[in-house]
């Protein structure tokens, strides 16, 4: 069942070189699935997740045909409306975890507040929530790190509050923008394990942005390939190594091997006409 | 001359309600023209390490010793001039009104480059950002041409030693391996030296001749990179970081 659905999306900038098109013509649907997204830095990626929510900060521009959840067009929100979105049916982990959080509020106070945006209960029954969030993630010591400022925290540390932050208010649809690039291998899989559980067992939809090939190859069912702004492919996840457009193909070349030391990672050509060719359609 | 040397190094945080011991009894050698690779646990000291070196962090006790200068509690000019870092977080590290021109060319003259024009459109293409990226401000960048931007700033003094915290964990892959290259190739031709925190092994593999393993602030284990692709940790914490990247299984197909 299609959730959320996206047709010909663009995000416009205005630069000291003219218009720059971030986005140009996008298009995918999202149903109670992991879709993966990967590509080029600078492709669009965050621009396409935070379009959605309608967070393009002027003089950034943003037009699609319709952004709709559930059939109805986001677009159309005025912005109380977009805010309860927000806050209720569509969070998103940004990139720069520590960056989007309060750093004159301490961890504890943060989660709090979110905590009672959503919902009612005692102080108790709020902070023992929290407590159970933090431990969730992984956190190692969360009585400390609930008073803890954001700068007070480890890169990944960082990552894991915004993560259990976002799921506070139990999202319809989670856009996750690398959510753990700064996590070792052990807690990934826990904070990955969390998500997995939210697809299956509460029907969210979750958009995951990431550059790790194989992991989005292991744990997402589609993935859509982005390169200048368009998607220029789409595929089953676990048939992303059998992708065919040179550009997802040289990707999977440049990859360092744990098993296949290499004196020189391989770099890619890149062909001109890839930003040429029409966006791929990632509707389903 | 030597590259970095740490000795009983302790870093600790002093916060209203306790003390955080972030660094515990850390000694660590990276050898003039080497690379190390500083791998573990989320949260176990791996960026403190690196802050502290940079004299970013008072609370410390133990020695240091980086390029044959002994640190004490500040940094020289000259120490800047040999030592550089790329931070974790890149957007923290950039200053929000400075564009990319201002953020390199302040660099270069109080390194005392002359040929400042030259060097900053090297310096970008180098890092594979075009010339239509120079008067940007980082609100405008992605992820990715953030953490390009710190990359050619740490490389801009041209200096020794560069202290690199997951320099790549925002880059597609592609844009990374120009840039290991770059880094390979910057260290033949100048004998650099390098000590690099990344959360993917591959990456440590590809960089580094040895990879140190740190949990609960403490290095576990260092040993040659060639023992870690043999498969050959001896400390349980190595071994399972090791054993974990070998790929993401989900619960339900790890169970079977
Ligand atoms: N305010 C702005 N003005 C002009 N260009 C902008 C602005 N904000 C973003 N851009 C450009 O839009 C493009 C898309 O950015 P986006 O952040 O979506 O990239 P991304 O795919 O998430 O990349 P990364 O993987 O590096 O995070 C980039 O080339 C970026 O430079
Ligand atoms: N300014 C500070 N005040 C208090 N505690 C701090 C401060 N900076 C770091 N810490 C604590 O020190 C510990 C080590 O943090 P560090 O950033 O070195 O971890 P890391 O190994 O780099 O982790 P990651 O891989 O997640 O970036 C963490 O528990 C963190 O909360
Ligand atoms: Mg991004
Ligand atoms: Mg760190």
């Amino acid at each position: 069942m299609t959730r959320l659905e996206v047709e010909n999306l663009w995000v416009k900038f205005p630069t000291r070189n003219g218009i720059f098109d971030a986005v140009r013509g996008v298009s995918f649907s999202l149903g109670e699935e992991r879709l993966g997204i990967v590509g080029e830095s600078g492709s669009g990626k965050s621009m396409t997740g935070r379009a959605i929510l309608r967070l393009i900060r002027k003089p950034g521009e943003v037009t699609a045909n319709h952004i709709s959840l559930d059939g109805e067009d986001l677009l159309q929100l005025s912005e109380r409306e977009m805010r309860r979105i927000r806050g209720q049916r569509i969070s998103m982990i940004m990139q720069d975890p520590k960056f989007s959080l309060n750093p004159v509020m301490t961890v504890g106070e943060q989660m709090l507040e979110s905590y009672a945006q959503q919902a009612k209960g005692t102080r108790q029954q709020a902070k023992d929530k929290v407590l159970e969030m933090l431990e969730a993630v992984a956190i190692r010591d969360p009585l400390r790190v609930i008073n803890a400022y954001p700068h007070e925290l480890s890169g990944g540390m960082g990552q894991r509050i915004m993560i259990a932050m976002m799921l506070i208010p139990d999202p319809d649809i989670l856009i996750a923008d690398e959510p753990t690039s700064a996590l070792d291998v052990s807690v990934q899989t826990q904070v990955l394990n969390i998500l997995d559980k939210l697809v299956r067992d509460r029907g969210m939809g979750l958009i995951f942005i990431s550059h790790d090939l194989n992991l989005v190859s292991a744990f997402c069912d589609r993935v859509l390939i982005m390169y200048s702004g368009r998607i220029v492919e789409a595929c089953a996840a676990d048939k992303l190594h059998e992708a065919t457009h040179p550009y997802t193909q040289g990707l999977l070349k440049s990859l360092p091997r744990l098993d296949a030391p290499q004196e020189r990672l391989q770099v890619l050509d890149r062909d001109p006409a890839w930003a040429k060719a029409d966006s791929v359609s990632g509707i389903r | 001359m030597s590259g970095i040397i740490i000795d009983k190094l302790n870093v600790w945080f002093d916060t209203p309600e306790a003390r955080v011991n972030a660094v515990k009894n850390v000694n660590l050698r990276v050898e003039k023209g080497q690379s190390v690779g500083l791998v573990g646990e989320s949260g176990s000291g791996k960026s403190t390490i690196l802050r502290a070196l940079t004299g970013l962090i008072p609370t410390w006790s133990g020695s240091m010793e980086v390029a044959d200068e002994k640190l004490g509690r500040k940094r020289s000019h000259r120490f800047y001039k040999k030592v550089q870092m790329v931070f974790q977080d890149p957007y923290a590290s950039l200053h929000p009104r400075h564009s990319v021109d201002q953020v390199l060319s302040e660099t270069l003259r109080l390194h005392g480059f002359s040929d400042i024009d030259q060097r900053i459109s090297k310096l970008l293409s180098d890092v594979g950002l075009g010339p239509a990226f120079r008067f940007r401000y980082p609100h405008q960048l992605s992820g990715g041409q953030r953490q390009r931007v710190a990359i050619a700033r740490a490389l801009a003094p041209e200096p020794e030693i560069l202290l690199l915290d997951e320099p790549t964990s925002a880059l597609d892959v592609s844009v990374q391996a120009e840039i290991l290259n770059l880094l390979v190739d910057l260290r033949l031709e100048h004998g650099l030296t390098y000590l690099m925190v990344s959360h993917d092994l591959a990456v440590i593999g590809h960089m580094c001749e040895y990879i140190a393993v740190m949990q609960l602030g403490e290095i576990v284990e260092i040993m040659p990179v060639k023992e870690m692709r043999e498969l050959r940790p001896t400390h349980p914490y190595s071994r399972h970081l090791l054993e974990s990247s070998l790929g993401y299984k989900s619960e339900d197909n790890s169970v079977q």
